[in-house]
Order: structure tokens, then sequence, then C-alpha cells
């Protein structure tokens, strides 16, 4: 996709713009199912055997889970912009 | 009210429906219209065969009785297919590059082409799958019986040849979309359509219902979250390590499931449908598992105790009078119950026939085989073979375990079971050291463990006393206690302990010992899948003759497959016809070709019995380069940069070759010619001067004179042949079009060519001579004449016999011309087409050897091309003519 090696001469210290908001947004797009794992991970980890109410924990899983999705296809949808430029 | 025959007339009605979506896809895709058949959204939706009958009914029952522990069931793809740059972008790439045709073939592959893996992981999959098929029966089939209750009256009938009648169907519809084609590579259309269609009606099916009970039954949003706090999931606690382990468990599966590989990998058509995936499968899976605790909750407040709660998605409907809706909820069961048995048996067979089958096959035949057997068929055969077979499996599988508990835990069984390929899989892709050894190591020992730990006592087949007290007496070894691990879950404890052994044993083993040279050139072009375009070439040293290659390509692609193949390569190598040098670039090339559709082990296994010593080679190759693989990419690069001087040195050496052979060639053709002038002048000449001396009886004056007339019409004939070929040549021929049949063109050509009442047998297909051309068919026909009245002069066969065979491709008709004879060697088929060309064993046939020279011009000037086809068994010509110049007979 990208092109990580550039020719020697033309070698510098800062990416071009665009090329360095890909590569973060990249970054971001791999970070996700860490963060994912952490939402979902957390509650029962935490209140394993305390507890707590149902609805709610019912309530926070789906939240949790559109925000992901939500995050997910914003991300991906600024990678399609990126390439087409 | 719904009788249990509407029942089934509406079941079959669906299954009718789902086999016209498949022939429609199938012919669409056949005409080139795959527009939506591979879009995002189709792929999307194909990924929910993930979403099983299991899922479908299960889901709700696992939720009446553990909470939300069924979101973990969700919750682990959607991380996964978050996830997706890291892991499934690389996974399908690799599908793509290495043409993987399974998981089984992905593991084999990776690590050198493994026989052993590939039959190891295969018997995983059919463990893992075979009972999770029987469930899938199971659902069905309570499913109908969930009806009968209703109706007394409905008679009773019978469960058990309902889930027969199931399977025998689905053994249908997947034999006929599913065998269709041999290269997976060439996807299966029609079933994923179906697919995607069914993926549908299973999620309108389940959301129906959850409205149904949050808006019809519990009145609303509030209301139902009220409901849930009363009723007795409100109870449920997380168990963490069973919160952790069921979220890591059904993350592997999503990745190492047969069917789920099936859709993800083989089945993708574009890389960039998995970037949309990568948040719309997350979505489907929130939709789906929206109204799972909901309906539960409704379930356990409406039905009487006891009520099954795996059943309740169809009997909380059927108890408040929605017939409808819980036919709906019905078909949505069966859609992801066949779904799931369809995709599972595609996948499944290709394993089984590709490295076990073909194998066994290839093995009884002995070296021959690659030749001369058709493998085409026997592949064809033994997948379907396959699919009855996995069926049959599922089936006596439900019959034995079927209606127990022990069918309703599988699920997770399973996934437990084909986890077990995780540590290989993520070796195989981003470690170069995993080794062949280490792999099967883990796998066995994973195996092992989680048969012992889990598959054994879920089946029920161990006895108390080793559940008891462990194996030999020794309460270390109790399946649910290993070591003294108390305490846990059993399907925690089960997990830990295989997953961990197997990754000890995996990492450890891979440590302690060195790979194979195949098997390190595979680790470098899985592992740096990204760098690399081509990966795996150089590897292959032995001189195949390339016609033996052709010959074996043709039976597993077929024909025309296979001669555009080698046509293209030999193109790309800067060469004309059918046959590329036998580079180690081609040579590993046709191997990833032929892997498409016999998977990596197997082809391997062909290519090398052809190409001689490949695995000596290869020791050589690596210790010239040493050791280090970062040497042999470097002579990779080295290889690719130096490649276009190589194309340009071999296009100028072959055009050198033919230079020299042409020169030889004219040289002999002038004296050919001056002796061919010299002896009709020699006799015109001494019997004109006999015929001048007068003075004989009238006989001998007219047998002189007839010779004289023979004699004159050879010379004209002579210069006649190179008059048209200059003609020809400087481009003042007129063409004269017609619309004529090709079926009179080769009519006509064969009685001019007398090969109607020779001793040759032609063999003809009328039928696929109905192809109406417009071009100049005296020329063509002239063209067919010189072929046919070759193959009379020169097949040397005892029973000659000529086949002349027309098929019809997108952009051109081809009409081949095959005799039986011995053919044309290698060295000589480049120049017959020149026009001083003349086989030097056949000088005493009567002409100048200008013939095929005309025919090369003639067809250049119509618009065509002919070539000599080589791998046919004798001496074949292929005369092809573009689209424009015909078209299809009415």
């Amino acid at each position: 996709m990208t092109d990580d090696r550039r020719a020697p001469q033309q070698r510098s210290e800062f990416l071009e713009h665009s090329v360095y908001r890909r590569r973060r947004l990249l970054d971001a797009i791999k970070l996700l199912p860490f963060l994912g794992a952490a939402f979902f991970l957390f509650p029962a980890l935490m209140m394993g055997g305390g507890g707590g109410s149902t609805a709610i924990h019912l309530v926070y899983y789906f939240f949790v889970w559109c925000g992901l999705i939500g995050l997910c296809a914003v991300f991906v949808r600024g990678l399609d912009d990126d390439s087409e430029r | 009210m719904l009788t249990f025959n509407i029942l089934v007339m509406v079941a079959l009605a669906y299954v009718v429906a789902l086999f016209a979506i498949a022939f429609f896809a199938d012919r669409a895709a056949r005409r080139g219209r795959t527009k939506w058949l591979r879009s995002p959204l189709t792929y999307t939706l194909s990924l929910s065969v993930y979403c099983t009958a299991w899922t479908f009914y299960g889901a709700v029952g696992n939720a009446a009785r553990s909470g939300l522990e069924y979101l973990t069931i969700y919750l682990g793809p959607t991380l996964v297919f978050l996830g997706f740059w890291v892991l499934l972008r690389k996974l399908v790439r690799i599908g793509k590059a290495e043409r993987i045709t399974s998981i089984a073939d992905l593991i084999s592959s990776r690590y050198g082409k493994s026989s052993a893996l590939a039959v190891l992981v295969t018997c995983l999959a059919v463990s893992g799958t075979t009972p999770y098929i029987a469930l899938q029966l199971q659902s069905v089939t309570l499913s109908f019986a969930a009806f009968v209750p209703a109706n007394p009256d409905g008679g009773t009938p019978d469960v058990n040849s309902t889930a027969l009648w199931v399977a025998i169907g689905l053994a249908i519809f997947t034999i006929l979309f599913g065998t269709r084609n041999l290269d997976t590579n060439e996807r299966h259309h029609g079933v994923v359509t179906a697919i995607a269609v069914e993926a549908v009606v299973k999620l309108i099916a389940l959301i129906a219902v959850g409205i149904f009970v949050v808006w019809g039954v519990s009145g609303g949003m509030g209301g139902m979250l009220d409901m849930i706090e009363a009723s007795p999931v409100a109870a449920w606690k997380p168990d963490p390590g069973r919160w952790v382990g069921m979220t890591f468990l059904s993350a592997a599966a999503v990745i190492c499931l047969p069917r789920m590989f099936q859709v993800m990998v083989v089945e993708n058509e574009d890389e960039r449908h998995l970037t949309i995936a990568s948040w719309a499968f997350p979505l489907y899976l929130l939709a789906i598992s929206l109204f799972v605790l909901p309906i539960a909750v409704v379930g356990l407040a409406v039905l009487p105790q006891g009520a099954n709660p795996d059943l309740f998605v169809l009997t909380v409907p059927l108890a408040l009078d929605q017939d409808l809706l819980a036919m709906l909820a019905f078909l949505g069961g069966f859609s992801a119950a066949t779904s799931m048995v369809i995709v599972a048996s595609i996948a499944i067979s290709t394993m089984v026939s590709n490295h076990i089958v073909l194998p066994f096959w290839l093995h009884r035949q002995g070296p021959r085989a690659t030749v001369s057997g058709d493998v085409r068929d026997v592949m064809i055969l033994s997948r379907r073979i396959s699919i009855i077979a996995i069926l049959g499996l599922g089936y006596a599988y439900f019959r034995i375990t079927g209606g127990t508990a022990a069918l309703a835990s599988i699920g997770l069984v399973s996934f437990a079971g084909v986890a077990q390929i995780v540590p290989a899989l993520l070796g195989a892709i981003y470690w170069r050291g995993a080794t062949r050894k280490g792999a099967l190591a883990g796998l066995i020992t994973g195996f092992l463990v989680w048969g012992y730990t889990l598959f054994v006592p879920a089946i029920g087949l161990l006895p108390d006393q080793i559940m008891q007290s462990g194996l030999f007496g020794l309460t270390v070894l109790r399946p649910q206690g290993l070591f003294g691990l108390d305490g846990l879950d059993p399907l925690v404890h089960s997990i830990f302990w295989s997953i961990a052994t197997n990754t000890i044993a995996f990492v450890a083993v891979s440590l302690i010992t060195f790979p194979s040279p195949i098997e390190r050139l595979q680790g470098a072009a899985f592992v740096n899948v990204f760098q690399r375009g081509e990966a795996g070439a150089g590897y292959v040293r032995g001189i195949a003759d390339t016609e033996d290659l052709l010959v074996m390509a043709q039976r597993l692609l077929g024909g025309h497959e296979a001669q555009t193949l080698f046509q293209t390569i030999a193109a790309e190598q800067g060469k004309s016809g059918y046959l590329p040098d036998p580079t180690p670039e081609f040579v590993a090339k046709l191997e990833r070709e032929l892997a498409g559709s016999v998977g990596a082990a197997t082809a391997h296994a062909m290519v090398r019995q052809i190409d001689g010593n490949a695995a000596v080679s290869v020791q050589d190759l690596l210790a010239v380069a040493d050791e280090s693989a970062q040497m042999l990419e470097y002579s990779i690069q080295l290889e690719e940069k130096s490649k276009e001087h190589e194309q340009t040195a071999r296009k100028l050496r072959d055009v050198n070759e033919k230079l020299t052979a042409i020169s030889v060639q004219k040289d002999a053709f002038l004296s050919q010619v001056s002796h061919e002038l010299r002896t009709p002048m020699t006799s015109i000449r001494s019997f004109s001067e006999f015929l001048m001396e007068g003075d004989m009886a009238p006989k001998d004056r007219a047998r002189y004179s007839k010779i004289i007339h023979d004699e004159s019409i050879r010379l004209t004939r002579l210069l006649d042949d190179l008059l048209d070929l200059s003609f020809l040549e400087s481009g003042q021929v007129v063409l004269n079009q017609q619309s004529v049949l090709l079926s009179d063109v080769i009519e006509r050509a064969l009685s001019s060519a007398g090969a109607t009442q020779g001793d040759m047998t032609v063999n003809r297909v009328e039928a696929e001579e109905a192809v109406v051309l417009n071009t100049d068919t005296d020329r063509l026909g002239q063209v067919f004449i010189n072929l046919i009245s070759n193959a009379q002069k020169y097949c040397d066969a005892d029973a000659p016999s000529l086949t002349i065979s027309v098929s019809q491709r997108p952009s051109q008709v081809d009409i081949d011309f095959i005799d039986n004879g011995s053919g044309i060697p290698r060295d000589q088929q480049s120049i017959i087409f020149e026009k001083f060309a003349r086989l030097s064993d056949h000088s005493s046939a009567g002409s100048a050897g200008l013939g095929l020279a005309i025919c090369k011009e003639v067809m250049a000037r119509l618009g065509g091309t002919i070539d000599y086809l080589p791998g046919q068994g004798g001496t074949a010509f292929r005369v092809s003519l573009s689209r424009k110049h015909y078209a299809d007979a009415a």
C-alpha cells in the first residue's frame, strides 16, 4: 500500500503531511482491537463475583460496541479518502 | 393455524428459492456480471456463516441459563475484525499470493508443503466439524418438532427422517453449486450469493422476534430493562475466567473454523472488501445479538417452567399466537443451519480430497499418473464423495448422540478444537523461525489434551472412574483437574491446558529443530508477504520438459486454461507459441496455479515428479547461498533486476537461432528449388528431343507428351506457390468477404483434400461447427486444405485419424486439427512456419515446404493466427479467428 522505502538521495527527516496522517490513522486502526479488548473484558474482570445490574451491563456493552464500530468506520473511511488523493 | 404440512411446504419453497438464487447467480457470474455478486456487502453477509443455528437458537438458551455470557461469542470476532489490519489482511494477502485452498493447505504450505501437517489439520477440522453439523441437523429437527405439539391432529411425523431429508437436500445443493469448478480460486458465486441471502433472512427473523417481544410484549425499552432486572437472569454474575476464555475461543474460531476460512480468505474477491467488513461484520453481529437477552427474558416469563430455552425464538411467538412470526423465526433458524452445513462441507471436502484422497490415489497410480490419468475427474468425484461422506458422518453422529445434552454443548467444544490451530497459524505468518516439526508437535499436543480434557468427556465416552480419579488412577491426570488445577470451569480448564501445552511444544520444538530449505523459503514468503510481490520463486532447478508440464497442467486445469496460462507465460518471456522456457519462475508459478486446485503439497509433489529431484537442488542452492535467508532475498532482488536483461538476451538468442536455422534452410531450399526446377526441365528437354526426332509409334508419342505435360504442371504449381506467397507478403491481396457456416468450409476443405474417401478417419462434432464466419472463406478453406492434406501425407499412425474440434472463447474461435501421428519434434516446432522450412524426414513428399508458410500469411491477412499446439499426442495445429470475423449461428 504505502511505500515505506524512499530513495536515499531524497531522504528527509519529515514526511509529507498526507503520508504522516495516513500513518497515524493506521496506528489508530491497529490499536482499536486493544481498546476494544479493554472495554469488553474490564467489567467482567473488575466486577467478577460482585454482580451488578444485568440491564446496565447490557446497555454498557452495546454502547461500547456501537462506539467501536463507529470509530472503525470513520478510520477506514479516512484511509479510503487518503488513497484517492 | 399452522400445520406441520404447511411448514414443510414453506421450507421446501424456501429451498427451491435458494436453488434458484444460486443458479441465477452462477449464470450471471458466467456471463461476467459480477458487480452485485462480488460487492463488499455480499462479502460481509457471507461472513455471517459464523452465526449458525447454534447461535440463532442457542444464544437465547445460553442467555436464559447464563445471562450475558452469550455476548462473548460475538465479542471475540468483533475484536478480530476491528484489528483486521494486523491479522486478517495478511491472511487474505497470503491466501491470494499462494493460492491457498483451505486452512489445512495454509498450514501445510507454510511448513514446507508438508503432507503430514495437511492430514493432521484436516483430521482436526473433520473431528471439530462433524458434531457441529450434527448440531445443525438437530436444531432443524427440533424446530420442526416444536410445531407438532401445537397441532395434535397433524399426525406425528418422524423427526429423524426430517434430519435425513435435510441432510440429503443439503448434499445435493452443495454438490450442484459447490463442486462445479475445480479451481477453488474460481470461486463459488452461487453458493456465496445464497449464503448472503440466508444471512439477511436470519437477521430479519431474529430482529422481528426481538421487536415483537420488546414493543409487543414488554412495552418498549424501559419496560424491557425493568423486566430484565426482575427476571432470573438478573442473578447472573460474570465469571472472569469463562468471560476471557470464551472471548478468546470465539476470536480464535472466527479465524480457524474451516467454513470461516473458506468465506473470509478463499472466497475473497478483493482485499478492499475486508476494509468494509472490518466494521460492517461487527455491526451485523451487534444486530443479531441485540434482542437475544430480551427474547430469553420474555421466554422465561411467559412460558411454563421446564420449557426448552434453546427453542424460545420459536416457542415464544407460538405461545403468543404469532404464527407468521414463528414461521419467519423457523426460516431464520433453517437458514442459519443450512448455510453453515453447506459452507462447512465445501471447505472440509476440499481438504479431504486435496490432502487425503488425491495423494493416496496418486500414490497408488505411480509416477505415470501425472501425465496419463485424468486427475480432473478424479478430483471432482472425490469432492462429491467427500461431501456425501461428511454429511453422512454428521447425520450418523446426530442419530447416535441426538437429543442428549451432550450435543448442546458441542459448539464450544468444536471451537476449542479448532483453536488448537491458532499457535501454528500465528507462527506461520509472523515468525520465520517456526518449523514443521514444531507445528506438528504443537498441534498433536494440543489435539490430545483437548480430546482428553474436553472432547471425549463432552460426548460422554469417558468412564466415571477416570473422570473422578484420573487416568491409571493418578489424580494429577484427572481430565477436569490436570496437575491439581481444580475449581476451574471445565471449558476454561481445557482451553488453558491445551493452548498452553500446544504453544510450549510448538515454540520449544521450533527452537531446537532446523527447518528444511523449502520451509525457510515458504516462511520468508509468508511472513514477508507485503514486501514482495512474487514469492517463493527460484528454488526449482531441474530442467523439466515443458511439454510434459503442459500435458499435466491440461489434465488438472483443463485444456484451454492450461494453454492460455502457458501462452501468457511464454509471451512474458518474449516467446511466441505455447511452450515457455522451463525457468524456475515459470515452474514456481505453474506450481502455484496447480496449488489452486489440488493444494500446495500435492501440486509440489506432482511437479517434482516431472521435474526430477528438486529437493536436492534446493539443498545445493542454499548451501551456496549460505544459511542466511537474507542472502537469498538479496539474490532474488538481483534476479529481478537482471530479469529484464535476461529476457532481452533470451529474445536475441531466440531470434539468432531462428535466423541461423532460416539461413541454413534457405540455402537448402535454393538447392531444392534448383533441383525441383531442374528435374522436370531435364525430362521436358529430353522427351521433347525424342518428339522432335519424329518417327515413333503414336502410343509412345502420347506417353512422352503426357510426361512433358505432367512435368510442366508440377513446375507451374511450384511457381504458383512462390507467386502466391510473394503476393501475400507484399499485402496486395484483395479479400473476398463472405458469410458462410464454418461447417461448410470444413466440409468443402475435406472433400477438396480427398479426405472423405481416403483411409484416414476424420472425427468432427457438427454442433461445435455451427458458427457463421464473415471472412474470405476461400482463403480460409485453403488453410484448412493444407492442414488436412499435411495430415494425410505425414500422419504415420497405423490407423491414421484426424480430429477437428472447434471451441468458442470470449474473444475468438479456435479450430484445432489434431492427428494421431508422432507429432513434430520440439526443436523443429519453431521453424515449421518459415517459408523455406521442410522437415528433413519427409523429403519424399512432393511439396517444396511452402504450404504452412502460405497458411501463416493467409491467417495474418484474415486477422487471425495459426500455431502449432504442443502436448496433444500428435501433430496439432490451432487456427484462431478473432470475434469480429464471426458470429454465433442463431
